[in-house]
């Protein structure tokens, strides 16, 4: 079995109430636009014009756009640096406001809870709380989520 | 006649089906989800995946992607059929987004979307709330992902 390269994060390092910062993270008019033609081609996405008509008020990320930037943020923040398994699912996603283009992101990921896996030894699941805030101090999207993390005992057993 | 009349719960719409390729699982998580298992075959065979697999968040965006076009040609028909046209308003989130499979290179996925309640609200006149469920299915017939959405109506 191929050793697995040294992390910084194990499943032990995510204790209830730790926090990860998230961002800065720009969302730019190019990728708003690009984003949207791929997967969310509506109006208030694609176009200033329509953006500001609409209840938007602006050009305005997709909500997936948002959600997949914060999963970017968490990568570069410490899900690279984890022994990370991958995660099942999402309790929820709240887009509170919209990301308009040139909103500038930053956020929070705080551990919520952490408890081993008797299925699988070696093996734990976090829940994490997610909060992204625009430049002006606003929530914008907040989020639950689950996370498989490798324990550091269980890398031994490797 | 309010806008909820123009939703059945329990109508069930196809959205066809989404061929997910090596290159575009590793484009897309270049750009947001990269994890070694979303970007390299190699990697991917030592996770607890087995296989190069797409992120779940990009099997959510081909969702939107499907669900866009249904609702543009199904707005269409309506249109044509002198039939009133249901007005939404902006999503405000989801819940229960599960990725009970990984999507694997190569995989196509049938994507669906229900809608499964709707209500009017005390406090507003103008909104109403309309409940969905949304899946996709591998060419197994496995459900790889499923969620759902509370949308607004305007009534």
């Amino acid at each position: 079995m191929t050793l697995q390269s040294e992390k910084t994060y194990y499943f032990e390092d995510y204790t209830p109430g730790r926090e990860f910062r998230l961002g800065p993270c720009t969302f730019s008019r190019d990728d708003v636009i690009a984003f949207a033609s791929e997967f969310d081609p509506q109006p208030m996405h694609l176009d200033d014009e329509a953006g500001k008509a609409s209840i938007l008020g602006g050009l305005a990320a997709s909500g997936w756009h948002v959600s997949a930037m914060m999963m970017r943020m968490m990568a570069d923040s410490y899900i690279l640096d984890s022994a990370a398994l991958g995660a099942p699912g999402v309790d929820h996603v709240r887009w509170k406001k919209p990301v308009l283009a040139g909103d500038v992101i930053t956020g929070v990921s705080r551990v919520q809870s952490s408890r081993p896996l008797k299925s699988k030894p070696g093996i734990g699941l976090v829940e994490l709380v997610h909060e992204l805030y625009n430049q002006r101090g606003d929530l914008v999207c907040e989020s639950m989520a689950p996370l498989f993390l490798r324990m550091r005992k269980g890398e031994q057993d490797r | 006649m309010s806008g909820l009349d123009t939703i059945t719960i329990g109508e069930r719409f196809d959205y066809g089906t989404h061929d997910f390729t090596a290159e575009e699982i590793v484009r897309f998580a270049r750009k947001f989800d990269p994890q070694p298992f979303h970007l390299d075959p190699v990697a991917a065979r030592d996770s607890l995946f087995g296989a190069l697999c797409a992120s779940g968040w990009h099997t959510a965006a081909v969702w939107m992607q499907k669900h866009v076009a249904h609702r543009k040609a199904w707005f269409d028909s309506l249109r044509e059929g002198g039939h009133p046209v249901p007005q939404f308003g902006p999503a405000l989130g989801i819940t229960d987004l599960k990725w009970p499979k990984p999507v694997f290179a190569d995989d196509t996925v049938h994507y669906f979307h229900e809608f499964t309640g709707k209500r009017e609200r005390r406090d507003n006149r103008e909104w109403g709330i309309v409940e969905t469920v949304s899946e996709g299915y591998n060419q197994h017939g496995n459900l790889v992902i499923s969620f759902n959405n509370a949308a607004l109506l305007k009534l």
